[in-house]
């Protein structure tokens, strides 16, 4: 029933929509939000958007004399023709002054062209693939490149006498980006890459990838998989088949101890090194802000924060300093000049926006898995600070 | 071959219209294509949706060639809408921008794929093609993970540009370009496919469907109508591919994928097999709900989609343009 | 290298044994009632979350879940027979795939809904965890306990088909079920405790397989192709041509993970459809 009724409502509202042209824009800043939040990647648009409603909390919900508006549309994964959709009907139908989110890679590459064509600033909060910011001049982000986190965990490894690595990746876009550039920068520096195997994307079991690591006895193992079972799968192979015992420390980009999924992977974690941009455990006044507001605008079923949410956070700030600056009056050259070179202190720690590149540079922190108030985190003991996206 | 279970079973009426074809446009044709005109003004902010619905819906057509005519039960139909749409798309990234060349390029490699493909799929039982064309699908997404120096895999390929249609309109963020030149092929397509389906080819195809053991009695060559439909059908579901290639100039390697073939069997079901029109029926019915819906909890429309599956198998055969036809004929005898 | 050649032959029949126990449900039903179930896969996910919940709510031990695992797919794939898929059994299979991938979606749904989307974890007792150190060889613990689990599994089931009345009836009704009900069997009774049997294994499997296959709602979906290819390439109705090809399947996939990783995933769907090109009905499959 409630679906008919809503079928209705909808037909009905469409109608209206079609017939009569919006008259309330004046006064709300409209921000379009597109990515998934259904599906097997919900949790990227679960999690944005979380952080967006934390900042939103904060902050209050006005700007300039603005109200600041979320229109978030569902992609369900990847779907560049949706996405690109989307984007489309955000622009002219919904007529947003800003889109965000795009936790993939396609989703954002589809959507360049239409806000090149409309001149809509775009705020990546997730997908990070290094080209995407060149496809467009209005495309900004705020989460980090794969290669801009490979890079500074060769640097790490070489520095604490990791000379021998194996690398095991999943084959895809993102996996061989990480793994060429943590090759790159490796052998760059005088290590060794003494093998490396390609997993499939669809691969359940990696007995074979572990064993053949097993086999050729590196120092570590630089692990890049997809978040979720992927990472769990090979961790367990890892701890089963010893490599621990036999040596072999287990390297890999922090997205793989996701602090959203840490404490499901349980304690086989522990002891995990791993390079990332943000862990929730770190320690400022801002991230604790950060975290209090999410928890305050979010229930409990949004989950713990990770890496994703901050993002959000910082889509937001971007979005509000904006505004701010601009007065309310978002022009599309104006803003994408306004953010360039734009600096403040996220969650995370000091970032700035590459006024070159548009990208975002930040502070890499090298964190271990451990146990604090008998819960999992992500504890950082080391860092590198303005990394810039090597992938440029 | 067919297989036929060892029991003795009375076959079901099958799921699928039964009525002798003829070639005139009834009156209810002609309305159903009047109604995509008119969508065109009067919902003039729904265009892009309105474009990729029909493309949606001629693949869905290409689905039912092989699925409602000839009985081939594929999970990989997508497999060539893919191929079409990476023909297309490639043929733009490496120079050549003209539209409506691209599609005829995008048609032939299809189709030469489907006819590859074919051998394959006209061999066994109902599982083993259901297999078959599913490991077809499936192969040819890993090859084109495995060229992302080509296809630009799981990050799709991007930088399709395309040149104003006859050097006149140009695809523009509003969708009006896109639509037209969706509905145009999808129109043009639908009558050539339309003739087909009426042809004594045609027929045979039926026949093949109904009883293909029998067929070779009348002289009918069963494998090689099959592999005709097929590569047709694959033509088609790459015309389709390059339609969405060059509307979004964007080839993503979900194009490829297994919930695209999935989702595709479930709307021509919807819509009615076998009746030509049922997939774009069932497209527009799926995506229309699927995009007012979708704000509400996505588990919800999972859900209620399977149980409409089940539904539609258990009660509803012939999905919504059989429901359509039984209500006629009921209506009919009434008089 | 002899070492990794066993090695890999033993990951090989560890997974290959753990697609068999699944898959020889679909077996049977497919060719007993020549219905392509591509919902069987519920089946083991309900095994699974049955596991899990037993496991982390209750406490109750590894071991002791399995067997209730097993009872809970049975009776869910009981109540299924008798009240849905009885109705479909001379239907067609597009009809057949269609309604079973309707199940699939709901109990993805519903998965979904009581669980939540992510990875479920399975703590093993320490018993099963590790690795035998054999000269030149490691053998990891649990792989073991799998091959032992199933090996026993198809001898009874072996011993069931073949020594007991109820098998011989199963085996009637598989060859001609017209004739079998002519006989006095009751072809459909035999129908359902066949399908609840098979899902019973199918849910013991799912369960035995959290560890290396995971668990999550989209389970069903995401190794539905694995175990068709077992059932189609082996050939149904039979119990030995699923097994030598879900052994074959294993090993060949393991392998070609291990030594020819640049196609690694290819492997599989390649031979697959090599072998369906070459035995179109399977194996071992029964029908011409």
């Amino acid at each position: 029933m409630k679906q008919v009724q809503s079928l209705l409502a909808a037909l009905l509202g469409a109608l209206a929509l079609a017939a009569t042209p919006c008259a309330h824009a004046q006064n709300t800043i409209k921000v379009g939000v597109i990515a998934a939040f259904s599906g097997p990647f919900a949790d990227y648009g679960g999690q944005i958007e979380a952080g967006m409603k934390a900042y939103m909390k904060e902050h209050g919900d006005t700007v300039a004399g603005k109200k600041i508006e979320l229109i978030t549309r569902d992609t369900k994964g990847p779907a560049p023709e949706v996405a690109k959709r989307l984007a489309q009907e955000l622009i002219t139908r919904d007529k947003v002054q800003f889109l965000a989110g795009f936790g993939l890679t396609p989703n954002a590459m589809a959507v360049a062209p239409v806000v090149t064509e409309a001149k809509v600033p775009m705020v990546i909060s997730n997908a990070a693939t290094s080209s995407i910011t060149t496809k467009s001049p209005y495309i900004t982000r705020v989460s980090m490149t794969i290669p801009q986190i490979a890079e500074p965990l060769a640097q790490w490894a070489l520095k604490n006498g990791i000379k021998r690595v194996y690398t095991v990746v999943a084959d895809y876009g993102p996996g061989i980006d990480a793994e060429t550039q943590f090759t790159k920068t490796f052998k760059a520096g005088g290590g060794q890459i003494v093998g490396s195997v390609r997993t499939p994307l669809q691969n359940p079991d990696f007995s074979a990838a572990v064993q053949r690591v097993k086999d050729a006895k590196p120092q570590a193992v630089f692990v890049f998989l997809p978040a979720g079972e992927q990472g769990v799968a090979f961790v367990k192979g890892f701890n089963e088949r010893g490599l621990g015992d036999a040596g072999i420390k287990m390297i890999a980009t922090g997205d793989i101890t996701d602090d959203h999924v840490l404490a499901a992977m349980g304690d086989p974690t522990l002891g995990m090194i791993t390079a990332f941009h943000y862990s929730s455990a770190h320690d400022s006044p801002e991230n604790a802000a950060f975290l209090k507001a999410y928890a305050a605008a979010n229930d409990a079923k949004a989950g713990a924060p990770n890496f994703m949410a901050a993002a959000g956070y910082d889509t937001m700030h971007v979005i509000y300093e904006v505004s701010k600056k601009l007065n309310g009056n978002i022009d599309g050259d104006q803003a994408m000049a306004a953010i360039k070179g734009m600096k403040w202190m996220s969650p995370r720690g000091p970032v700035e926006i590459d006024p070159a590149t548009r990208d975002i540079d930040q502070t890499v922190y090298i964190r271990k898995v451990e146990k604090v108030n008998g819960k999992l985190a992500n504890v950082e003991f080391d860092k590198i600070p303005n990394v810039k996206d090597p992938g440029k | 071959m067919a297989t036929r279970p060892a029991s003795v079973s009375i076959p079901r009426a099958p799921a699928v219209a039964s009525t002798l074809p003829d070639d005139r446009w009834k009156p209810l044709e002609i309305a159903f294509w009047l109604l995509p005109v008119l969508a065109f003004f009067v919902f003039p902010n729904y265009r892009v949706l309105g474009s990729q619905i029909l493309i949606t819906g001629l693949f869905a057509v290409s689905l039912d060639l092989i699925l409602g005519y000839a009985g081939i039960v594929s999970l990989g139909h997508a497999a060539f809408f893919g191929a079409g749409a990476y023909a297309a798309g490639l043929l733009a990234v490496h120079g050549w921008h003209e539209p409506i060349t691209g599609l005829a390029v995008a048609a032939i490699v299809a189709a030469a794929v489907g006819y590859l493909a074919s051998f394959l799929v006209v061999r066994g039982g109902d599982l083993t093609r259901l297999m078959v064309t599913l490991g077809i699908g499936l192969m040819l997404w890993e090859v084109a993970n495995k060229a992302a120096f080509i296809t630009g895999g799981v990050d799709g390929l991007s930088g399709v540009t395309i040149d104003p249609i006859f050097g006149v309109w140009r695809f523009d963020i509003g969708g009006r370009t896109a639509y037209v030149y969706a509905l145009a092929v999808v129109f043009i397509v639908f009558v050539v496919l339309r003739r087909i389906v009426h042809s004594p080819f045609g027929l045979s195809l039926r026949g093949i469907r109904e009883g293909g053991k029998r067929m070779p009695a009348i002289g009918a060559p069963v494998a090689r109508r099959l592999r005709t439909i097929f590569t047709i059908a694959a033509a088609v579901a790459g015309i389709a591919g390059a339609l969405i290639a060059q509307t979004t100039q964007f080839v993503g390697i979900d194009t490829l994928g297994f919930p695209r073939s999935a989702e595709l069997l479930i709307m021509l079901v919807l819509g009615g097999a076998g009746r030509l029109y049922g997939g774009l029926v069932g497209a527009a019915l799926f995506m229309i709900a699927q995009d007012y819906l979708s704000g509400i909890d996505p588990v919800y429309w999972q859900f209620w989609i399977g149980f409409f599956l089940v539904v539609i198998v258990l009660f509803a055969h012939g999905g919504i343009l059989g429901g359509l036809d039984t209500l006629r004929t009921r209506l009919q005898r009434k008089r | 290298m002899i070492g990794s050649v066993i090695g890999v032959l033993f990951d090989g029949v560890a997974y290959g044994s753990l697609l068999f126990i699944i898959a020889v449900g679909l077996s049977v039903t497919l060719g007993l009632m020549n219905f392509v179930n591509l919902a069987h896969g519920t089946f083991a996910m309900i095994g699974g979350y049955v596991c899990v919940l037993l496991m982390t709510r209750a406490g109750v031990p590894f071991l002791a879940t399995l067997p209730i695992a097993f009872a809970a797919a049975a009776l869910v794939g009981l109540v299924l027979e008798v009240t849905l898929y009885r109705r479909l059994y001379k239907a067609s299979p597009l009809d057949q795939v269609l309604f079973s991938i309707g199940i699939v979606f709901m109990s993805i749904a519903v998965a979904t809904y009581w669980f939540g989307a992510s990875q479920q974890p399975v703590a093993l007792p320490p018993y099963l965890r590790g690795q035998v150190h054999l000269p030149g060889l490691d053998l990891g613990v649990y792989r073991i306990f799998l091959i032992a689990v199933v090996a026993a599994l198809t001898l009874a089931l072996q011993y069931l088909l073949e020594r007991t009345r109820f098998g011989s009836q199963v085996r009637a009704s598989v060859d001609n079920a017209t004739a079998a009900a002519g006989l006095g069997i009751n072809v459909n009774r035999v129908f359902a405790l066949t399908f609840a049997l098979g899902s019973g294994l199918a849910g013991l499997g799912g369960a035995l397989g959290i560890d290396v296959l995971g668990l999550d709602p989209t389970f069903p979906l995401k190794y539905i192709v694995y175990f068709l290819l077992v059932v189609s390439v082996g050939g149904s109705g039979t119990m030995k041509g699923p097994l030598i090809a879900a052994l074959i399947l294993g090993v060949f996939d393991v392998a070609g993970k291990y030594y020819l990783p640049q196609i690694g995933g290819f492997v599989i769907y390649a031979l697959m459809v090599i072998l369906l090109i070459v035995f179109p009905a399977g194996l071992y499959g029964r029908r011409a």
